[in-house]
C-alpha cells in the first residue's frame, strides 16, 4: 500500500521475536505478546515492539517480559512504559480529556447523522407534495396530449 | 434559512483542517522535526539505576548510579560507538569538559567494552564517569528513543531539560550552557 | 533527447488544460456550441501530450538514462526489466505524472464514449476535468519535475527499494490511481451539475458507470496492497490501520456510500444534494491522501520522503478544488431539493441507512488518523492511534452494515412491507444461526470463541441473503430459469456477487484475525516445528542469488500424518544497491488455510536458523472476496442500460414533444 520512501529504515522481520527471547511459561509468554502489541516502537513508524527488527524494541520486549515475570499486570507494564515514554508509546489510547473527542467521536458522529436524516425526513413529509420526476412528467405530458 | 446553514457545514470543516495542515507543514518548514518524542520526565527525578563501570577504563571511582547523580548539576549523555551523530557531538562534549562547566556523566548504550574503550582512546574522553547499559535498561529508564540524547540534572538529582541528537556548539552556547549556569547558583 | 521531448510534452499539455478548462466552459454558459465543441479534442490531445511524457520517462529508465535524475536516483542497471519499468511510478515524481496521466485518460474516455450526454454537461464536465489537470500539471512542472538533468550523469544509479521490485507492488500505485483518479470524474459530474443547477435521474445514470469503474479499480487496488503486504512483510499481517492505508480506505468507503445514494437518485430522484456532496467528498478525500502520503506531516512507513515545499502547493491545490467545489455546493445544494417522499422502512430508507454508517465509518478512521496530528498542533502532545483503536470503533460501525446489506435488496421501493421481507430471509437467519453455533461448538466454546463465530455467522447471512435473492428474482414457478436469469439486469448479478464477495471477505477477516496460529524455533537441519495439522522440517539452507541480489533460501518440507504435502522454500535477501534486506516468505495456499514459511537469522554455529511458521486460517478466501467484489463490479460495469439508458430517453421526449 502506498509508496515507500528509500529514507526510512523498514523494519521487515517477520514477527520480530525470537525463540530465545520467549518466557518458559506459556501463559506468561502468551501476556507479553499481548503487552508488546498495545505498545508503539518508538524508533519506526507506526509498528509495535511485537512486529518491529529495531535493536530497542527488543530490548523492550525483553524488559516487558522480565516485568510480567516478575509479576507485574499488564496494565503495570504498560504503566510503567508510559511513565518513561509517555502516551505517544501507547497504540491504543487512554481514555482522558485530551482523547475524549477521540473516543467519543464515533458515536457522536452517528447520532449527529441520525439527527440530520430524521429531520431531513420528517420536514420532507411535512412540505408540499413533491416536484414530478421526469419520468412523472413524461407520463403527464402524454396523457395530457392524449398519446397513445 | 437554518436549512442553508448545513450546506455551508462541509466548507467549514474542511476550512479549519486546512489551516491545521497549514501551520504542521510551516512547523515543518521551520525545522521542527516531527519525529522528535519530547520527554515526559521533566522535573522528575532521575530513575534509580546501578550502571557497571567499563572493565579497564581505569578511572576511579566509574560506573554510573542515581546517587552519583545528586550533588551537583550535570550532563547525562546517552551515547555508542556504532552512532554516528555521536561522533559529530563529540568535540563539543570534550570542550565542555575540559572547561570544566559541568561534569559530563556518560551512559554506554548497547555497547561491547573494548568497542567504547577502543572508540574513547581515539576521539577523546570527556566523560568523568562511564556506566555500561547493555540491555538498555536505564536508556528505556530515560525514555531514550536514539543516540545521542543528553540530559540536563540539577543538583537535587531532577531532570531539567532533555536535548534530543548530537549538541551543536549553539545548542550549548545558548540553551544548555544558560541553564547549567542558572542551576549552579 | 527523449528527456526533453517528454519535458516538452508535458509542457505544452499545461496550455491544452488551460483551454480544457476554459474554453467549454464560457460555451456551456453562453450556449456556443463552437465553444463547447473544442472540450473534446482537448481532452484528446491532453491525453496524446501526457502519453508522450510518461512514454518518454519509461524510456529513459528502461534505458537507463542516468542523466536524468529521476532515473538516477531510483534506478540501476541490474534490476530486472519489469522493475525498471515499475520504477517509473516508485517514487514522487513519476507517480504524480502517472496520476495525470490517468486523470487525462479519463477526461479522454468521456470526450470518446460520453456521445449519449447532453452537451453542455459534457462540455463542463471536461471542463472541470481540465481543470484539476491543470493544477496537478502546474504541481509537477514546478516542484516535481521528472525530467531535470544532471551532469555529469552518473555511471550508475542508485538503485530502487527492494521492497518495491515486486510484481504485487508494481502494479499496486497504477491501480489504486486508476481508483482514486476514477472518482475524479463523479466529483467533475457533479461540479457540473451544481453549475448547471440540475441534478436527475439522467445525470445519476451517467455518473454511475464512471463511479462504479473507479470504485472498482480502488476495490482491487487495497485488495492487491493487502495482499503484497502480507506475502512481503514477512509476518502474515495484511492491514496495519496505518494512515496511508487508511488515505485510500476512507475514500472506498464513501465511495462505496456514493454508489449505493447514486442508485436512489435515479430510481427516485431524492437524496440529491446528498449524492452531490459524497462525490464531491470522496474525490477531496483521495486528494487528500495525496497529500497526506507527500508533505511529510505524516509519519508512516509509507510516506514518501518529506518535503514541506511541496506539501505547501499540494495543500493550496487542495484548498481550492475542495474549498471550490463545497462553496459552489453550499450556493447551489439548497436549490436542488426535491424528490420523491419515502416511508422509513423502505429500499431507500434502508440505503440511507446503508450511507450513514458507511459515511460515519469514513469520518471516524478519518478521525483516527488525523487525530494525533491535530492533537500536536493545538498543543496536546504527542499521541498514538493504532489499530487496537480502529478495531474497537471501526467494527461495531460495520456490524450493522453488514447485517442491512441482507435485507436491503429485499425491501421495495417507498414503502417495504419489513415483515415480508424478513419471512423471505428465514433461510439466511436459520443459516447464520447454524453456522454461529457450529463454528462455535467446533472451536471449543466458552467466551472467548463468540466473536470468530459471530464473523462467521455474519458472513453466512449475509452471503445467503445475497444467494436467496438472487434465486428470488432468478426463479420461475419456484425453479431456477436460464431465462429468467438472462434476463435478469447484469447490474443485478453484479450486485449479488460483490455482495457475496463481501460475506467471503469477512470469512477471511474472521479466520485470521480470530484462528491464526504462530510458531517461532530455532532449527537444525532434520528437526521440525508442529503446527496447524502439519509437521514442517527443516531441511537446511543454502546460497542462491539474483540478478541484483545474494540470498539464503532455506527448504522446509511439509508434511501431514506422514504424507508428504509440499516443500517450502522461503529466502532471505541482501540487496546491495541500495544495501537492504528483505524476506521471502514461502505460501502454500489450500481452500482453507495458508501455510507460511519464513527464514530467519542464523543461530549459532551449528547451521540452525530461526524458523517462523504461520498458520492463516481462511486468508484465501480475503483475496477470493476482494476479487469477487471487483468482478461484480466489472460485471455492473456491462449493463446495458449505462450505454443505451439515458441516450435512449432523450430521444423520446423529443419524439413525444414532435409528435405534440
Amino acid at each position: 500500500m502506498g509508496l515507500i520512501a528509500m529514507m526510512t529504515a523498514i523494519s521487515l522481520g517477520a514477527l520480530a521475536v525470537e525463540p530465545s527471547e520467549r518466557l518458559a511459561d506459556p501463559a506468561l509468554e502468551s501476556r507479553a505478546r499481548e503487552v508488546s502489541k498495545a505498545l508503539r516502537c518508538v524508533v519506526c513508524q507506526n509498528e509495535s515492539i511485537d512486529d518491529s527488527n529495531a535493536e530497542l524494541a527488543k530490548d523492550m520486549r525483553i524488559l516487558v517480559r522480565d516485568r510480567i515475570n516478575a509479576g507485574d499486570s499488564n496494565q503495570a507494564v504498560l504503566d510503567y512504559m508510559v511513565e518513561r515514554y509517555g502516551d505517544f508509546v501507547l497504540l491504543k489510547p487512554r481514555v482522558m480529556p485530551t482523547t475524549i473527542a477521540l473516543w467519543v467521536a464515533p458515536a457522536v458522529l452517528l447520532a449527529l447523522g441520525l439527527l440530520v436524516l430524521i429531520r431531513t425526513m420528517r420536514r420532507r413529509a411535512m412540505a408540499e407534495p413533491t416536484a414530478l420526476s421526469s419520468d412523472e412528467a413524461l407520463k403527464l405530458k402524454r396523457l395530457m396530449d392524449g398519446a397513445p | 434559512m437554518r436549512g442553508r446553514l448545513v450546506f455551508l457545514l462541509p466548507l467549514a470543516i474542511v476550512g479549519a483542517l486546512m489551516l491545521v495542515f497549514g501551520k504542521r507543514l510551516l512547523d515543518v518548514g521551520r525545522g521542527e522535526d516531527l519525529r522528535i518524542l519530547p520527554t515526559v520526565l521533566l522535573d522528575t527525578p532521575v530513575p534509580d539505576m546501578a550502571l557497571d563501570a567499563i572493565p579497564g577504563r581505569g578511572r576511579n571511582p566509574d560506573g554510573l548510579t542515581d546517587e552519583d547523580l545528586r550533588g551537583e548539576v550535570a550532563l547525562v549523555n546517552i551515547w555508542g560507538s556504532w552512532c554516528v551523530a555521536c561522533l559529530a557531538e563529540h568535540p563539543v562534549l570534550n570542550e565542555i569538559a575540559k572547561s570544566g562547566v559541568v561534569p559530563v556523566q556518560g551512559i554506554a548504550w548497547r555497547d561491547s567494552p573494548a568497542a567504547s574503550l577502543g572508540w574513547l582512546a581515539k576521539h577523546g574522553d570527556p566523560y568523568a564517569r562511564i556506566g555500561q547499559d547493555p540491555k538498555s535498561r536505564a536508556a528505556i529508564a530515560f525514555g531514550v528513543t536514539g543516540a545521542p540524547e543528553t540530559f540536563v540534572v540539577d543538583r537535587q538529582g531532577v531532570i531539567r531539560y532533555k536535548h534530543t541528537g548530537p549538541i551543536s556548539p549553539e545548542a550549548w552556547e545558548r540553551t544548555i550552557k544558560p541553564l547549567v549556569m542558572e542551576l549552579s547558583k | 533527447m527523449i528527456a526533453e521531448l517528454g519535458h516538452f510534452a508535458l509542457a505544452l499539455a499545461l496550455p491544452v488544460a488551460l483551454i480544457q478548462s476554459i474554453v467549454p466552459m464560457m460555451g456551456a454558459a453562453r450556449g456556443v456550441s463552437a465553444w463547447m465543441d473544442v472540450g473534446r479534442p482537448a481532452a484528446l490531445l491532453q491525453l496524446a501530450l501526457v502519453t508522450t511524457s510518461f512514454s518518454a520517462l519509461m524510456w529513459c529508465f528502461i534505458n537507463s538514462d542516468f542523466s536524468v535524475v529521476n532515473v538516477f536516483q531510483n534506478s540501476h542497471t541490474a534490476k530486472p526489466l519489469l522493475y525498471k519499468i515499475s520504477g517509473v511510478w516508485g517514487n514522487h515524481e513519476g507517480s504524480m505524472v502517472l496520476w495525470i496521466l490517468i486523470l487525462a485518460a479519463f477526461g479522454a474516455a468521456v470526450a470518446a464514449f460520453g456521445g449519449n450526454l447532453p452537451e453542455r454537461l459534457r462540455a463542463r464536465v471536461l471542463s472541470v476535468q481540465g481543470m484539476i489537470g491543470l493544477g496537478f500539471l502546474l504541481f509537477v512542472l514546478f516542484t516535481s519535475n521528472p525530467f531535470l538533468r544532471i551532469d555529469p550523469a552518473p555511471i550508475e544509479g542508485r538503485g530502487l527499494n527492494p521492497l518495491l521490485q515486486d510484481p504485487g507492488l508494481a502494479f499496486h500505485p497504477p491501480m489504486l490511481y486508476l481508483g482514486y483518479v476514477g472518482f475524479s470524474m463523479a466529483f467533475s459530474f457533479a461540479v457540473a451539475a451544481l453549475i448547471e443547477g440540475r441534478v436527475d435521474a439522467a445525470w445519476a445514470r451517467w455518473v454511475r458507470p464512471w463511479t462504479l469503474a473507479a470504485w472498482t479499480f480502488l476495490t482491487l487496488g487495497i485488495g492487491l496492497g493487502s495482499w503484497w503486504a502480507y506475502y512481503e512483510l514477512g509476518w502474515g499481517g495484511w492491514w496495519f490501520w496505518d494512515p496511508v492505508e487508511n488515505a485510500s480506505f476512507i475514500p472506498w468507503l464513501t465511495g462505496t456510500a456514493l454508489l449505493h445514494s447514486a442508485i436512489v437518485v435515479e430510481r427516485r430522484e431524492t437524496l440529491k444534494s446528498w449524492t452531490v456532496l459524497l462525490a464531491l467528498i470522496t474525490f477531496s478525500l483521495s486528494m487528500l491522501g495525496t497529500f497526506l502520503v507527500r508533505s511529510g506531516i505524516i509519519t508512516s512507513v509509507h510516506a514518501f520522503a518529506s518535503d514541506p515545499a511541496r506539501g505547501v502547493f499540494v495543500l493550496l491545490l487542495l484548498g481550492i478544488a475542495v474549498g471550490g467545489s463545497l462553496t459552489l455546493y453550499a450556493i447551489r445544494a439548497p436549490a436542488l431539493e426535491g424528490g420523491g417522499l419515502f416511508a422509513p422502512i423502505s429500499r431507500e430508507g434502508g440505503l440511507l441507512i446503508n450511507n450513514l454508517l458507511l459515511t460515519t465509518a469514513a469520518a471516524t478512521v478519518l478521525v483516527g488518523t488525523l487525530y494525533p496530528l491535530l492533537a500536536e498542533a493545538i498543543g496536546l502532545g504527542k499521541l498514538s492511534v493504532g489499530p487496537p483503536y480502529f478495531n474497537a470503533v471501526f467494527i461495531p460501525l460495520m456490524t450493522p452494515l453488514l447485517l442491512l446489506t441482507g435485507v436491503g435488496p429485499f425491501l421495495a421501493w417507498k414503502r417495504a412491507d419489513l415483515s415480508g421481507a424478513l419471512q423471505r430471509l428465514k433461510l439466511a437467519f436459520v443459516t447464520a444461526i447454524a453456522v454461529f453455533a457450529g463454528v462455535w461448538l467446533l472451536t471449543g466454546g466458552g467466551l472467548g470463541a463468540i466473536a470468530a463465530a459471530a464473523g462467521m455467522a455474519l458472513a453466512a447471512w449475509l452471503g445467503a441473503a445475497a444467494i436467496v435473492e438472487w434465486l428470488s428474482r432468478a426463479s420461475l414457478n419456484g425453479m431456477p430459469s436460464l431465462s429468467r436469469v438472462l434476463a435478469m439486469p447484469r447490474a443485478a448479478h453484479g450486485m449479488t456477487l460483490a455482495h457475496l464477495g463481501m460475506a467471503v471477505v469477512i470469512v477471511g477477516i474472521t479466520g485470521a484475525s480470530a484462528w491464526k496460529e504462530e510458531r517461532i524455533e530455532a532449527l537444525k537441519p532434520g528437526q521440525h516445528i508442529d503446527a496447524g495439522g502439519y509437521r514442517f522440517t527443516f531441511d537446511g539452507a543454502r546460497r542462491t542469488d539474483g540478478p541484483n541480489y545474494e540470498a539464503v533460501q532455506g527448504t522446509y518440507t511439509v508434511t501431514k500424518d506422514g504424507a508428504p504435502v509440499a516443500v517450502l522454500t522461503p529466502e532471505r535477501r541482501s540487496y546491495a544497491q541500495p544495501p537492504q534486506g528483505t524476506t521471502e516468505a514461502a505460501i502454500l495456499s489450500t481452500f482453507t488455510r495458508d501455510l507460511y514459511a519464513v527464514i530467519g537469522e542464523p543461530d549459532g554455529d551449528e547451521g540452525a536458523f530461526v524458523s517462523r511458521i504461520f498458520i492463516e486460517p481462511f486468508v484465501p478466501w480475503l483475496w477470493a472476496g476482494v476479487l469477487m467484489m471487483g468482478l461484480g463490479g466489472f460485471v455492473s460495469l456491462t449493463d446495458r442500460r449505462y450505454r443505451v439508458g439515458a441516450g435512449r430517453r432523450a430521444s423520446t421526449v423529443a419524439a413525444v414533444q414532435a409528435a405534440a
